[in-house]
């Protein structure tokens, strides 16, 4: 079970390192990273493994959507099987 | 295997293009409630709704959460009440107050079932709840009311045709203090369905079982987003991109109906393979069309745009889930579509088009104003026009119109959100008293010699 954490928005220090702290705090697994910084728009997404969670995922959601708040970064934080489901028969 | 194109383009659907989850409908039986004591029968119906759908409300929330895809609504259909409220002698207005009263309690917005099915006739208790609509309307706030007048099997009731007509009328005048929304809330079906999630016309079907699960989707802002990425394709083309998103935007209502079933331990139903919008920016099936081509929504080439769109939806969504019902197709109420309700102010949408669009997708005259002083036989005879489309044609069609009293052409009824905003509209003078007053059955219509 995974689940897919993007992130966009004006590059800053420590990005990358929040995101992840957030992750390794609910023990959830970073397995896939990609990540590019474009002028100074940073564009990640991140795959994360969320079997092992200490946590529950909404408690993930919201961690990672007031974290992109607080540093003015739009961060979406959504289990894979939407996008499974979506684009695949 | 996921990749970013694909991560991206579903982020950006829901985000700026409105795809959303229009509604979680449960629909639960009360045929186990009835009771010749109309409060034993309240009390159980009480009961049973809150004990049903007492976590819907936050496993709709849930989902929405992990998923990150909206879920607008989260909604209650029952038994029509025709039936349940039939062994009790007193009037069944207290049934709607027992529905509004559940409803608040488990936090839904909107309860589907105040309903009777009169197409053949008037069974016990039939015209008795038909002829309190108007006080039940008036006097809850989330209660939707429907009633089935005419069939492709049974033809058109007309004695009921006529009878509603007034009902309509007087569900305006009951709530002309609150821009005569009792008439918002009330539609009239022929061929209706027992397993429609969508309001106001959703009730629980008899044939269906206990407690179930019906999924509506929504996304016409994505359609038009798509069709707009190519301007210049052919219009088989343009059924093929109908198709393809018609079949990712299905696949979200396949995946929350699944979840939101496992997670209730209630049955899922169906989903809707529907095209519904709502009021707000980028969401209007109007614009759709003028996407594909025409000027304003309602001018030539209006039918024939919406019925490619209509089946393209359909093809495209058949295939993304494993059972499909309701109303299944792209629905044009005006109030609620801010194309359509642009095109009515200017003049190029007529009802007489809105009709003619009836013929070919979901689902009726739709959230149409209509002038205050259109007489009861007149809305009637509208009913009998529309009913008549569906019967014939073997379709679900209703009559969603509000009469807006003290009100003509040119001024607007204004609800807000989802139900959103309405000109009154114009409507043929000329009277139809004669033939509606006349009564009877239209008799079914013949299903061979097709030529």
């Amino acid at each position: 079970m995974r689940a897919v954490i993007t992130v966009v928005g004006k590059d800053t220090v420590g990005i990358l390192a929040k995101v992840s702290g957030i992750c390794a705090e609910f023990n959830a697994n970073v397995t896939e990273v990609t990540q590019s910084v474009l002028q100074d728009m940073f564009a990640m997404i991140m795959l994360v493994d969320i079997s092992k969670l200490d946590k529950s995922f909404a408690e993930l959601v919201d961690r990672m959507t007031a974290l992109g708040d607080s540093m003015g970064l739009k961060i979406n934080t959504m289990h894979e099987e939407i996008f499974n489901t979506m684009h695949t028969v | 295997m996921l990749n970013v194109h694909d991560i991206l383009e579903t982020i950006r659907m829901i985000q700026d293009e409105c795809l959303d989850i229009r509604t979680i409908t449960m629909g639960i039986s009360l045929l186990d409630c009835i009771d010749s004591d109309i409060d034993k029968a309240c009390d159980k119906i009480y009961d049973k709704i809150t004990t049903c759908a007492k976590d819907l409300v936050k496993v709709g929330e849930d989902i929405e959460k992990e998923f990150g895809v909206p879920i607008i609504n989260k909604r209650l259909s029952v038994t029509p009440i025709a039936m349940v409220s039939a062994a009790c002698k007193e009037s069944p207005v207290k049934f709607a107050l027992t529905m509004e009263k559940a409803a608040k309690a488990v936090g839904v917005n909107l309860i589907g079932g105040y309903s009777a099915l009169v197409q053949n006739g008037f069974a016990a208790g039939d015209e008795r709840l038909i002829n309190s609509i108007p006080e039940a309307l008036a006097s809850t706030s989330c209660v939707c009311s429907s009633v089935n007048i005419g069939s492709t099997k049974s033809g058109i009731n007309l004695d009921a045709v006529k009878l509603m007509g007034g009902i309509v009328r007087e569900c305006a005048e009951k709530t002309i203090d609150n821009q005569c929304f009792g008439a918002a809330k009330l539609v009239v079906f022929c061929n209706s369905v027992d397993d429609n999630p969508f309001m106001a016309g959703a009730y629980h079907g008899v044939g269906e079982r206990d407690c179930m699960i019906n999924v509506g989707v929504s996304g016409p802002g994505v359609v038009r987003s798509a069709l707009s990425k190519y301007p210049d394709a052919d219009i088989t083309q343009i059924s093929d991109i109908i198709k393809k998103t018609a079949y990712k935007i299905t696949r979200v209502g396949q995946l929350v109906g699944t979840e939101a079933s496992k997670r209730l331990g209630v049955p899922f139903g169906i989903v809707d393979l529907s095209l519904a919008p709502t009021p707000a920016v980028g969401d209007s099936v109007a614009h759709i069309l003028e996407e594909i081509g025409l000027e304003s929504c309602g001018c030539c080439g209006t039918t024939a745009a919406l019925a490619l769109l209509n089946d393209a939806v359909k093809k495209g969504g058949v295939m993304a889930c494993s059972k499909v019902g309701g109303l299944s197709g792209a629905f044009i109420p005006v109030s609620e579509d801010a194309g359509m309700i642009d095109a009515a102010v200017c003049g190029s949408l007529k009802i007489e088009k809105l009709e003619a669009m009836t013929a070919v997708c979901s689902v009726g005259l739709d959230m149409i104003v209509i002038p205050g002083d259109t007489t009861a036989e007149v809305i009637s005879a509208i009913i009998a026009d529309e009913a008549a489309i569906g019967m014939v044609n073997n379709k679900t069609t209703a009559v969603r119109v509000i009469p807006a009293i003290g009100m003509k052409e040119g001024e607007f009824l204004d609800w807000g959100g989802l139900f959103g905003k309405g000109p009154v509209m114009s409507v043929n003078k000329y009277s139809p008293a004669k033939f509606i007053n006349r009564g009877g059955q239209i008799p079914a219509p013949l299903h061979s010699l097709k030529n």
